[in-house]
């Protein structure tokens, strides 16, 4: 089977003007297979969402290699990668634009498609009604909605265009821990429905234990544990990643 | 010691709500835009006809702001010389919130060595004192209204292009215009759709408070010979022409003086009450 994504060696370092480079991301490698969930976790600044933000190209890696479903797209554009990886944001309100409503930014990406605006319009109905919002919820401004609410909708968003990697980068990190359950449970019947491929970047171990098939566990932009749940969590081979079961458990 | 009482103007700028502010200086404002666009049907008088047999004229009840050294109605010039005034402020005010927030969104998606550049040059424009440097453009391109409307343009669109510049920056980094990227977005549509619609409103606060200073600018300009020509009726100019008499017929300035004075005040009391209207925090307040 040919993984949905393919990291090689990826690496990302800052380079600041007059002061020594930062390395965000070191010689970090992995593979998906198509409707895997991977969970990708570690402490703040461990680098998981700059390795998210090169997989989707809002980053130019420094180094390494990006293949997605067999396609190498290490230099591609933003625009060219779009249709088969999308990601949900941390903050749910902030990830839409606060001057235009929820339907106009879910309809966005079929519009680009050049889908004609009516048939947009009913898709985003559709799309709604899939992440458990009520229709009516197009016409909403982002301020209008909550949290959770505005997160479904990003979802739906997210699955506009029928990718086959869907990225969360903390994405249920602002939601209080009812509604964490509830979305967590929304993606998992979403990727059952769709056959696609999650990469679920949290920090929270407990949270990607019940949910992901697999983990990484990430500490100073190497990867340094790998392993289903019940082998990072019962048997962690690195002082680090005891230590991040422990802060939890 | 007491303190000094409010006047009933001071009490009424700083205690009534935003949206009363708004409605009421929103109204003098569009007043003044309908009577300078139908200035010639409201001039009592033909503002270019001469007369001298009644020139230098008093102020009286035919003549309400008395005439000018060729006996041309005060009033008539007034009002005919609104539509000179007001217009070219408002193309001029145009002219710089369109070329300062293009160039300032240019500089803010593009940055590197274009953004170094321009705002160099923009840094120049605005170390140089405005109005010195609106003579000096104005002197070499000669005299007359669009030539101060270009030398004034050619000086104040940087305080545009800070802002737009600055507020692209801000807006560039957020997590929506991360998510219209990843919708397939081309840079035209982001900037079009998602950057213009949210830097908008400190820049059109700014357009706003700005008309009162360029009318000041313009008037200032055609006041020194630099912009509107006799005989087309220009606030400044008229102004000018008379300065001469002020000791002798001092209500020869007072008409179109006074005329610079209501216009700027309307049009910065209105660029206030949107300032406060649209600012969130005075909006609590209020």
């Amino acid at each position: 089977m040919t993984p949905i994504l393919q990291i090689q060696n990826l690496k990302k370092i800052f380079s600041r003007d007059g002061q020594s480079d930062f390395t965000a991301v070191d010689d970090v490698s992995f593979d998906m297979v198509p409707g895997e969930c991977l969970g990708l976790i570690g402490e703040s600044g461990s680098g998981k969402s700059t390795v998210a933000n090169m997989i989707v190209r809002l980053l130019a890696p420094s180094g390494g290699r990006i293949s997605l479903d067999g396609e190498d797209v290490t230099d591609a554009d933003v625009r060219a990668i779009c249709r088969k990886v999308q990601m949900v944001f941390q903050s749910p309100q902030e990830s839409f634009d606060p001057r235009r409503t929820l339907g106009d930014g879910i309809g966005e990406s079929l519009l680009t498609a050049g889908r004609p605006a009516a048939e947009a319009r009913e898709e985003v109905a559709r799309l709604l009604e899939s992440v458990g919002l009520s229709p009516d919820f197009a016409s909403r401004y982002p301020h209008e909605v909550s949290g959770g609410q505005c997160q479904r909708a990003a979802i739906a968003r997210a699955l506009a265009i029928e990718p086959k990697l869907l990225i969360c980068d903390e994405a249920t990190s602002a939601l209080d821990v009812t509604v964490q359950a509830e979305i967590v449970a929304l993606l998992s019947h979403l990727m059952r429905g769709h056959g696609m491929a999650c990469l679920f970047i949290c920090h929270d171990i407990a949270l990607a234990q019940g949910f992901c098939d697999r983990l990484l566990v990430m500490y100073r932009g190497k990867i340094v544990e790998e392993g289903t749940p019940d082998e990072v969590i019962q048997s962690p081979k690195q002082e680090y990643t005891k230590m991040l079961i422990d802060s939890v458990l | 010691m007491t303190a000094v009482e409010p006047t009933l103007l001071q009490a009424f700028v700083h205690n009534s709500s935003g949206k009363t502010r708004l409605y009421i200086f929103g109204t003098m404002a569009a007043l003044l835009i309908i009577g300078a666009l139908f200035s010639e049907s409201l001039c009592p008088y033909d503002p270019y006809l001469q007369n001298l047999d009644i020139a230098l004229e008093q102020p009286s009840a035919a003549h309400i702001f008395g005439t000018d050294r060729y006996g041309r109605d005060m009033l008539s010039r007034v009002i005919a010389g609104s539509r000179t005034s007001i217009f070219s402020t408002f193309l001029l005010v145009a002219i710089i919130t369109t070329l300062g927030t293009a160039i300032g969104v240019f500089c803010g998606w593009a940055r590197g060595r274009a953004d170094n550049i321009l705002m160099r040059v923009s840094d120049l424009c605005l170390a140089f004192p405005g109005l010195v440097f609106a003579l000096a453009v104005a002197g070499v391109l000669g005299g007359g209204l669009h030539n101060a409307i270009l030398a004034l343009a050619a000086i104040s669109w940087p305080k545009y292009a800070r802002i737009a510049r600055s507020q692209t920056l801000s807006v560039r980094e957020t997590a929506y215009l991360k998510a219209a990227r990843l919708a397939g977005c081309s840079t035209s549509r982001l900037i079009l759709r998602h950057i213009l619609p949210n830097i908008a409103g400190p820049i059109l606060v700014t357009a706003t408070l700005d008309v009162g200073t360029m009318m000041m600018e313009l008037a200032g300009l055609s006041f020194l010979g630099l912009g509107a020509k006799p005989p087309t009726p220009e606030w400044g100019s008229m102004m000018s022409e008379t300065r001469g008499l002020l000791q002798t017929i001092p209500w020869a300035v007072f008409a179109p003086g006074v005329a610079i004075f209501l216009a700027v005040m309307v049009f910065n009391l209105l660029g206030d009450a949107i300032r406060d209207y649209l600012d969130p925090k005075m909006r609590v307040k209020s």
